[in-house]
């Protein structure tokens, strides 16, 4: 089953890298996801988020406010994959 | 044998979680109390520079103030984020909801300083704030502080005005935040939000993953490689500069020009200040050398909230939820505030 990622947040420099570190993640397990990068304000909002920026991980929002490094997100999505 | 394994496998955890911040602080304590025996021994002993020369005085000037600041920088900056990183704006937001203004506006000040903020969080947290019945003013208090009185300016401050500046302009800071806050929030500025603002539902929050101690380190790290990383150059340049103005510009130019009997030298600052934005580290070290030559403290203080309190981007970034008008009256307000606060300061210092 395909993982759906989001990163919500309008487009600052901190949400272009938490998009590129999901990416990298993502490609370092070699799972089956797709990363899409939200710069829509009203999700954030619908969501209850309201720090930038946000990674939702199937629908649920993983964290927010903050830009882990690639392996701390690995080990972050890891058990929230189906490979 | 599991349970042994177990706990040791925790008390392993538990060093490499503290071991590095612990090794970082006993370095830092070293270097902090070395730094200026250290360069004096390099420079007048053993490159041989005298101490009287201008040369020798300009480049200890800006290898002792580079190392200090930086110093100073990466300690504090580490220290406040971690901090920080037990409050959140949505924290903050469940504090703040229905209060009544007045009192709310202190609290939206201090929280404004208290609370982890990107100016990219301005309209996700404005709509939150607003959604949870915050009133608009009680926000906008919260919205001035955060970035006014923030922990980099302060030690930039501290670390080349003393102490006395860098509390004064905090003080200051916190002041303007109340009191444009309140400003606005009685002249029924309501209307010129964007209606969907209020409309908008608000999710209940869930964020997944709570943060252990080694996240906290880890985020209080980043933060301070991004700060060193984004001000670095800026510092080396605006120090370096202000180590050459330091012996060479006569004291009277400054003093006839920029002092604090000059009534335009505040207003002039606070225009000065505003596109400034986060090159403060740069520009500080020159605003240190008119200090040294003259220039009044109110005069300097407005200039660096006006460089730091009011920032074009965060202001482009609101314009999607405030219409031009509350934007406008927004940054009148609060210039109006930063330009009593200079001349309040330029009388009675």
């Amino acid at each position: 089953m395909t993982t759906h990622i989001r990163v919500l947040g309008p487009g600052c420099v901190k949400c272009q890298k938490l998009f590129e570190n999901a990416k990298e993640a993502v490609e370092r397990l070699g799972i089956d996801a797709e990363v899409v990068k939200v710069e829509d304000v009203n999700e954030l909002v619908v969501r209850g988020v309201f720090e930038t920026p946000a990674l939702v991980v199937n629908d649920r929002v993983l964290l927010a406010g903050r830009v882990p490094t690639v392996s701390t997100l690995r080990q972050l999505l890891a058990p929230r994959v189906g490979t | 044998m599991t349970v042994e394994a177990g706990a040791r496998r925790a008390r392993e955890g538990v060093v490499r979680t503290w071991l590095p911040p612990a090794g970082a602080s006993l370095a830092w304590v070293v270097l902090y109390l070395a730094n200026g025996p250290t360069w004096h021994w390099v420079l007048f002993h053993a490159a041989g520079l005298s101490p009287d020369s201008r040369l020798g005085e300009t480049i200890r000037f800006f290898a002792f103030d580079m190392t200090k600041i930086l110093l100073l920088l990466t300690g504090i900056v580490f220290v406040v984020t971690v901090l920080r990183s037990f409050l959140s704006i949505e924290r903050t937001r469940q504090l703040l909801g229905g209060r009544r203004e007045g009192l709310a506006n202190v609290a939206a000040a201090a929280l404004g300083v208290a609370t982890p903020f990107c100016s990219c969080s301005a309209v996700p947290a404005f709509i939150g704030f607003v959604s949870a019945g915050v009133p608009l003013g009680v926000t906008l208090s919260f919205l001035i502080a955060s970035p006014l009185v923030n922990e980099v300016a302060l030690v930039l401050l501290y670390g080349m005005f003393g102490w006395r500046i860098a509390l004064l302009y905090a003080a200051a800071g916190l002041l303007i935040a109340v009191a444009a806050g309140f400003v606005l929030g009685r002249l029924q500025l309501e209307r010129w939000v964007e209606p969907f603002v209020f409309e908008t539902r608000v999710g209940a929050a869930e964020t997944g993953t709570l943060l252990r101690w080694r996240d906290r380190i880890e985020i209080g790290r980043d933060e301070v490689a991004k700060t060193v990383r984004k001000i670095l150059p800026y510092l080396a340049i605006g120090i370096g500069v202000g180590a050459l103005i330091h012996g060479w510009v006569p004291e009277s130019f400054f003093a006839r020009y920029a002092g604090p009997d000059n009534p335009f030298a505040v207003p002039f600052a606070v225009l000065l200040g505003v596109p400034l934005y986060s090159n403060a580290a740069g520009v500080l070290p020159l605003v240190e050398a008119l200090y040294a030559k003259g220039l009044g403290t109110g005069t300097l203080l407005a200039f660096m909230m006006a460089v730091v309190g009011l920032s074009l981007p965060e202001t482009i970034l609101l314009r999607r939820v405030l219409k031009p008008r509350l934007i406008a009256t927004f940054i009148t307000v609060v210039a109006v505030g930063i330009l009593t606060v200079g001349y309040l300061f330029n009388a009675v210092l």
